[in-house]
């Protein structure tokens, strides 16, 4: 009996120790096989043979042969005689470098992360499905199918994907299936729409709705038009008033004459949203560059994320040669230019999500009131797979307005969303939108007539999609679907019950913004007002602040004889408005006049804030990664607005959920509204004491406490004053995993710029693409994006662009007119047969 | 010494062979069955089994590691947590197998022992 035992356990304990090794354990992943030479991350590794310059791959259901050329980014350059094969080939060469990026990110979409990574991500998948992104995904999906054109890119690019992952085996799979330990499942038309309503998501997806409804109960709607105003004080609008309206307007629908005061709602907030994500573009007319052809700009400001967020193709087919970024897992290009344009988009921060209040009649919740009767809600049930435990079934309720993001009090995973309220928004609409159809059509473009032909049919996310023609043509125009609002409809909560505060149709393309050949020789955006006071159309009131709107259009007003240099050197332009506004203000008040002695004294010379003062002084506004001032400047103001504010809108000192006024509002109270130390400030406006202390608070003490309050935070992080102290320290740009892996991205790169700079890098947002297109003859175009073309880690190409990104260089792209042109940075060229 | 070089050698070159084709555990049956099948001290057992699978990961994870993944294998070392360094993760690799394979061959050595 003994003579077993110890075999046995010897046995048992090698068998525990396989089994342990051979299973992801908790949130470690099954490192026998990670590990495993023979099947693990090991073999992902890439040597140049990997990557032949010449071969040919056979791929089932092509039609003819087509032709690939990379260039020394790994840029894939198609060349195919039909559209089918050349959506394919981009279907299989965008997954051959990022597949698992793509399916995670449709995973992200479509409510599906439990399913890999357990129960943590539960939360995360019914929000997403409760505020409806597969339902919009499903809807855009019908619309786009029932188009010949844009079901042929679809099916194309989906079964080139599926070309490429039936290749795979468990050896093969991209490195985070084996870390994450699943495995790539088919791909389908659904998943393209999927990333579209996720972007629409990341860029439409914000509402201070509840938070503005709280303020208006609180504090009445005369506050609330004084701080919350629905036009800033400083604005440089895309399409500015001027020239005469081309259009009868329609007439707008009347607000509802019932009043409706919406239930405060006081949520406590679990995370603030990140409202950084903007972008540029610009273009100049003929009459200002040195070739007398349009120059066109484009960054897309987005979350700087390795593998990168973009993914370069030149697409030649039998009736388009263009070039451009396009998103993994979407066929066409996004962003980019052909033989004869170039266009580009930045968001429009248009108020096209609105929120509505619910009257059930009774706690089962079968029926809500409206329009003076009950109706039916309909009830979707959502199976959410969830690993290692049974599925999760929930509930979702759908009206007319839309789903009912929560339906219980339970703890709210957003705290943007305001419980038992439907919600109404673009992303959810379909009929007649077809997005990637709008792209194709870009992507074939050769005039303005094309141009606006092809944004018809674009609806959501609303971009300004700015344009340049070779044939001289510079335009703009925010577009995509606005609800036709009456004044301030959506601002707040609306009431649910009232029809006449449904939305009420839409604004014609033919009234939306837009501007062509402007007499001023530019275009421009940057996520601020779409138009003037004088649009005759509520589109919305919270808009990007004017800073880099404004800067790049003094700018561009400035240039005669520009290259597409001007334009790189305008895109890495790192003056923060702002602070060339608020901060000459601040140090003047806060270091007084012989005539301020009566009031406040000079700060003492040995002080921190002194010295403060002397940086600051010297500093020109320049968010330079080694510039102290900008480190000083950003915390200092950021502290200021808080002690401005916090006393009255902060949820600690309210136990409401609200948000500040606008950083315009702020600058103008602090400007014009804060009083004047002649008379020591007794003419100060309400807000500028702090109601939770006994004394009364001047601005002068605010600008002390808070550069104090600076001082000592950065004293306590950096060490005495000093270099440390550089930007690029205090902003610390990182460029991370998609599944936030150590050791996979980089870290506190040391880069200029902030979030009000033109070249807005911060913190984990930035330009996620820089363009620039000369439309002389022929065409050239330069580009660069913070990662690679490679989706694996173990690639030199997943990085390799950073290094030029961050010194604000970019590459010339190449742009081939045929397969077998000759090009010196050309280095491979593969067939890809049936 | 010479049976711990005989059954090393043979748990290296079969468990090397088989996991071109089979999971990894595969080495775990194989060093159990090959000790019971050579016999010899439970040391050498042991020292074999472990030094037969390690060898059987270290050579061609080395290998690979010289040749297109030493630069994820730096990441992945970053990430376990072993401080970005490649040839630890090999070496680390190595002896987790390693471990499997000499408890499944003192295993078979002991079995054979009557």
């Amino acid at each position: 009996m003994l003579r077993w035992l110890k075999p046995t356990l010897a046995l048992l304990v090698a068998v525990v120790l396989a089994w342990v090794l051979n299973t992801p354990q908790g949130q470690v992943p099954p490192l026998g096989r990670l590990l495993s030479p023979y099947s693990g991350f090991w073999q992902n590794g890439e040597t140049a043979a990997d990557f032949p310059a010449q071969q040919t791959l056979r791929l089932p259901g092509l039609h003819q042969t087509v032709r690939v050329r990379f260039d020394d980014r790994r840029v894939p350059h198609i060349f195919a005689d039909n559209d089918h094969d050349l959506y394919y080939a981009q279907g299989y060469l965008t997954a051959r470098d990022r597949l698992w990026q793509m399916e995670f990110m449709t995973r992200v979409a479509a409510g599906r992360i439990s399913e890999v990574v357990g129960e943590r991500a539960l939360e995360y998948d019914r929000f997403q499905r409760r505020m409806g992104l597969p339902f919009g995904a499903e809807n855009s999906l019908r619309e786009m199918l029932k188009n010949d054109t844009t079901r042929l890119v679809l099916e194309s690019y989906a079964a080139g994907v599926n070309a490429y992952i039936s290749q795979l085996t468990p050896k093969t799979y991209p490195f985070e299936y084996k870390l994450l330990d699943y495995a790539p499942e088919p791909w389908a038309p659904i998943k393209s729409a999927l990333l579209l309503k996720l972007m629409a998501w990341d860029l439409s997806g914000r509402s201070d709705d509840l938070r503005l409804s709280n303020i208006l109960g609180k504090y009445g709607p005369e506050v609330t038009r004084d701080l919350f105003p629905n036009f800033p004080f400083r604005a440089d609008p895309v399409v500015p008033d001027g020239a005469p309206l081309d259009f009868q307007p329609l007439p707008v629908p009347p607000a509802s004459p019932v009043p409706f005061a919406a239930a405060v709602s006081g949520l406590v907030p679990s995370r603030e949203p990140d409202a950084e994500l903007g972008s540029n573009n610009f273009a100049l007319a003929g009459s200002r560059t040195a070739s007398g052809r349009p120059l066109l700009a484009n960054d897309p400001h987005l979350q700087l994320n390795l593998p990168s967020i973009w993914y370069q193709v030149q697409l030649h087919g039998p009736t388009q040669n263009v070039y451009g970024v396009t998103i993994p897992g979407a066929p066409a290009v996004i962003i980019g230019f052909n033989q004869d344009v170039a266009w580009g988009v930045t968001n429009v921060g248009g108020d096209v999500l609105d929120w509505y209040q619910l009257k059930f009649k009774d706690a089962s919740r079968r029926e809500y009131w409206h329009a003076g009767r009950w109706k039916p809600v309909r009830r979707v049930v959502e199976r959410i797979a969830v690993r290692g435990r049974p599925d999760r079934l929930d509930t979702v309720l759908y009206t007319h307005h839309g789903p009912v993001v929560y339906d219980q009090n339970e703890p709210v995973f957003n705290q943007q969303t305001p419980v038992r309220h439907a919600l109404r928004w673009t992303a959810h609409e379909a009929a007649g939108a077809n997005e990637v159809l709008a792209f194709v059509k870009l992507n074939h473009a050769r005039n303005y007539q094309d141009y606006n032909r092809a944004l018809r049919t674009y609806a959501s996310p609303a971009q300004n999609f700015i344009f340049a023609s070779r044939t001289g043509d510079v335009a703009i125009r925010p577009n995509g679907r606005f609800p036709l609002k009456y004044a301030e409809q959506g601002k707040f909560i609306l009431d649910g019950s009232d029809p006449k505060q449904d939305w009420q149709g839409w604004i014609p393309m033919s009234q939306t913004p837009r501007v062509l050949n402007p007499a001023r020789g530019y275009v421009s955006s940057a996520n601020q007002h779409s138009a003037g006071p004088g649009y005759p159309y509520y589109l919305g009131w919270d808009y990007a602040p004017w800073d880099r709107a404004h800067r790049i259009n003094e700018q561009l007003a400035h240039m005669r004889r520009a290259t597409a240099d001007t334009l790189r050197v305008l895109q890495n332009d790192d003056l923060g408005l702002n602070a060339q506004l608020m901060l000459p203000w601040m140090l003047f008040t806060l270091e007084g006049t012989k005539e301020s002695s009566d009031c406040y004294s000079y700060p003492p010379p040995h002080s921190p804030v002194s010295a403060a003062m002397r940086v600051l002084a010297r500093w020109k506004f320049h968010y330079t990664a080694d510039a102290v001032g900008a480190t000083i400047f950003e915390l200092w103001y950021q502290q200021l607005t808080k002690a401005l504010w916090e006393d009255n809108f902060g949820k600690q000192a309210t136990g409401l959920e609200m948000r500040y006024p606008s950083r315009d509002r702020t600058n103008q109270l602090l400007l014009y509204q804060s009083g004047d130390y002649s008379d020591c400030f007794k003419k100060a406006s309400f807000w500028v004491d702090d109601r939770r202390t006994a004394q009364r608070e001047t601005v002068h003490d605010l600008l002390t406490t808070s550069l104090q309050f600076a001082m000592d935070s950065l004293t306590r992080k950096f060490g005495p004053l000093g270099p440390k102290w550089a930007w690029a320290h205090q902003k610390s740009t990182d460029i991370n995993h998609l599944a936030q892996l150590p050791g996979f991205g980089h870290q506190d790169v040391w880069s200029g710029g902030s979030p009000g700079s033109v070249n807005a890098t911060g913190a984990r947002n930035g330009p996620s693409w820089r363009m620039v297109v000369d439309l002389s003859t022929p065409v050239r175009a330069y580009g660069i994006f913070p990662g690679g073309q490679s989706g694996n880690p173990a690639s030199r190409y997943y990085d390799d662009m950073l290094e030029s990104w961050r010194t604000g260089q970019l590459d010339e792209l190449v742009f081939l007119q045929a397969a077998d042109e000759n090009h010196p940075r050309l280095q491979a060229a593969w067939r890809l047969e049936k | 010494m010479k049976s711990f070089f005989i059954l090393f050698l043979l748990i290296f070159v079969l468990t090397s062979l088989a996991q071109f084709f089979l999971p990894w555990w595969v080495v775990l049956p194989l060093c159990l069955g090959l000790a019971a099948w050579r016999g010899g001290s439970a040391g050498a057992a042991f020292g074999a089994g472990l030094l037969g699978v390690a060898c059987s990961w270290w050579l061609p994870a080395a290998w690979l590691s010289l040749n297109g993944a030493g630069l994820l294998a730096s990441r992945v070392a970053a990430l376990l947590p072993l401080g970005g360094n490649s040839w630890l993760l090999v070496l680390l690799s190595g002896l987790l197998a390693g471990l499997v394979g000499g408890l499944a061959a003192l295993a078979g050595a002991w079995l054979k022992v009557r």
